[in-house]
């Protein structure tokens, strides 16, 4: 009853071919672990190996056949990310190594400064929340401790939410920027985006989006979000590892200097210095990742053909049956937002006082994987007061029964432990 | 399976612990966690003549975790600090052993139902996190008593 019309995920699973594989001498496999990375179609496996037997040169610097192809292949994948994440400009599209990379380049460029682009000092306050996963921590943590500007935070509420009852003191005159997640890979939280951007405007900040979890999951339009930088990671949208995305207005990439430098990323070099290569190449250092940048752009074909609305009601119906079904567990205690209202299917709770650890183990007997841990978020485990939970996160292709086998398996561990 | 890892003396341990809680007096106090997972452990070495006249802890953790120190506390208390070290390397040994090691029961008391564990290395840092902060603490007592 909770299915959403048109959307089969069953058919969907077909797609993926690790679904159809067995775990401990034949049990099913039960992924649940998609917030720390999503499986991969086969179009994009095909894509990888299609590339490497048939294309693969490197890019940008030959004038032979190969060359030629994977360029356009490359440059091609570009257009196509730029288009699912509604880029003014194919120009503004960053290809990383990941999230972590994207968000650190950012930061470099803000801690170093160029014309236009002036560098963070004492006295100026950078602003984070409580709820960041420890990539869109600790690149800030450093910078501030470079730099010897002041970090500040969000608080989150008992509810899971972003506490923005303090946002006008929070981020004041003295803001540069505002870097925080748009959804939280440990609570599934979606975090709202327009007062925080209007608030940033006010005083002149910046505005990063730390869209790992969003942009995966639900249609993201950056101009809509009216952000500066967003950053994203292709591994947890059915592409590949070593491909992660910054999307940056133009004029704040044309004015940031360059973060890693090398071959590329130049226009001419002489042995005193050297002048940069335009935008997005001049943050492009070296040989890039040509066959995980294409797989991505087949991973966006993917995604796009089904539609991101489309996967998104999935979801919400799927978490809203899981939240439900969980609350049916003894002593299950849901560690974020309990309703599936602007939030997403990752979903962290506590057994009774039975360690996720143990939780972890004895779901992996019955073939279901989830994450347990802090998921590199642990100021968000202190803020709740636990050392860890344990999450079960969903995708396009996860199904009733499998949060049926969770929630039976959940039973079983309780019993286990009782 | 399950049963491989949570021997019924894993078990035990985990839901009657054996020697909980921080007790004075000491000679040396740790605090050790397992980053990955945050297992904590504070350990406490009482040491008296070159005996381990008590070791007590504190923690929170998974199963594994907490009843590996239950075991520890029973298996070290009131040996001497020798002996005592050469059951550690016999425990480490065991939990480096992936499931190939045959331990000995009279050697490692309790610590022999750990040898499941070894054959799932996520876990191994939870069955040695008591037993590396017992190490630690007990080289501090020992070299605060030279220094004496
Ligand atoms: C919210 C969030 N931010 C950042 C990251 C980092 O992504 P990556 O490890 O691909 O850089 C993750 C993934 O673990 C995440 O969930």
């Amino acid at each position: 009853m909770t299915a959403v019309t048109g959307f089969d995920a069953e058919a969907i699973r077909k797609d993926f071919p690790v679904l159809a594989r067995t775990v401990h001498d034949g049990l099913p496999l039960v992924y649940l672990d998609n917030a720390a990375t999503s499986q991969k179609p086969s179009v994009v496996i095909d894509t990888l190996r299609e590339y490497y037997e048939q294309h693969n040169a490197n890019v940008h610097r030959g004038i032979h056949v190969l060359a030629e192809e994977a360029t356009a292949l490359y440059e091609g994948a570009r257009d196509k990310v730029a288009a699912f994440v509604g880029a003014p400009s194919r120009d503004e599209i960053v290809f990383t190594k990941n999230s972590s990379e994207a968000i650190n380049l950012v930061a470099y460029a803000i801690g170093t400064g160029s014309a236009g682009f002036p560098a963070l000092g004492p006295g100026d306050e950078v602003v984070i929340s409580e709820m960041e996963h420890h990539s869109n921590i600790v690149p800030w943590q450093l910078l501030c401790q470079r730099t010897g500007a002041t970090l500040r935070w969000f608080r989150i509420t008992d509810e899971g939410r972003l506490d923005l009852s303090d946002l006008d003191t929070v981020v004041n005159e003295r803001t540069r920027i505002v870097a925080y997640v748009h959804q939280s890979n440990i609570l599934g939280t979606l975090n709202p985006v327009s007062p925080i951007v209007e608030r940033a405007r006010q005083v002149g900040a910046l505005v990063l989006l730390d869209a790992s979890q969003s942009v995966p999951h639900q249609p993201v339009d950056v101009t809509e979000l009216g952000v500066d930088f967003v950053a994203f990671t292709g591994h947890k949208m059915c592409g590949p590892t070593g491909i992660g995305v910054l999307w940056a207005r133009r004029d704040l990439l044309e004015a940031m200097p360059p973060f890693l430098g090398g071959g590329e990323m130049i226009e001419t070099v002489t042995m005193e210095s050297s002048t940069f290569a335009a935008v997005p190449h001049k943050f492009e250092a070296g040989t890039p990742p040509i066959a995980q940048a294409i797989g991505l752009g087949a991973a966006v074909d993917y995604l796009s053909a089904i539609g991101m609305d489309a996967i998104k009601a999935h979801e919400k119906a799927l978490t809203a049956y899981a939240l439900d079904a969980l609350d049916e567990v003894p002593g299950l205690r849901i560690i974020g937002p309990r309703t599936a209202v602007s939030r997403g299917g990752a979903i962290s709770f506590a057994l009774g006082s039975i360690h996720p650890h143990d939780v972890g183990q004895l779901l992996d007997e019955q073939g279901i994987a989830v994450r347990v841990g802090h998921h590199c978020a642990r100021p968000t485990c202190l803020r709740f007061g636990v050392p860890a939970t344990t999450r079960a996160s969903f995708y396009l292709y996860t199904t009733e029964a499998e949060v049926d086998a969770l929630v039976r398996g959940l039973h079983h561990v309780a019993k286990f432990f009782g | 399976m399950a049963t491989d890892l949570y021997q019924e003396i894993i078990l035990d341990h985990y839901k009657h612990p054996q020697g909980r809680g921080l007790r004075e007096p000491f000679d040396a106090e740790v605090h050790h966690v397992n980053p990955t997972c945050g297992d904590e452990v504070t350990l406490r070495v009482s040491l008296k003549d070159g005996v381990l006249a008590d070791v007590s802890y504190d923690g929170q953790g998974c199963s594994i975790s907490q009843a590996s120190a239950s075991v520890l506390h029973e298996l070290l208390t009131g040996r001497p600090v020798a002996e005592a070290m050469s059951v550690l390397d016999s425990f480490t040994e065991l939990m480096g052993s992936r499931g190939q090691l045959e331990p000995d029961e009279d050697v490692l008391g309790d610590g022999i139902a750990f040898a499941g564990v070894s054959k799932y290395p996520a876990r191994v840092k939870c069955a040695l996190l008591a037993w590396m902060a017992f190490k630690d603490a007990t080289a501090q007592a020992v070299e605060q008593g030279s220094d004496a």
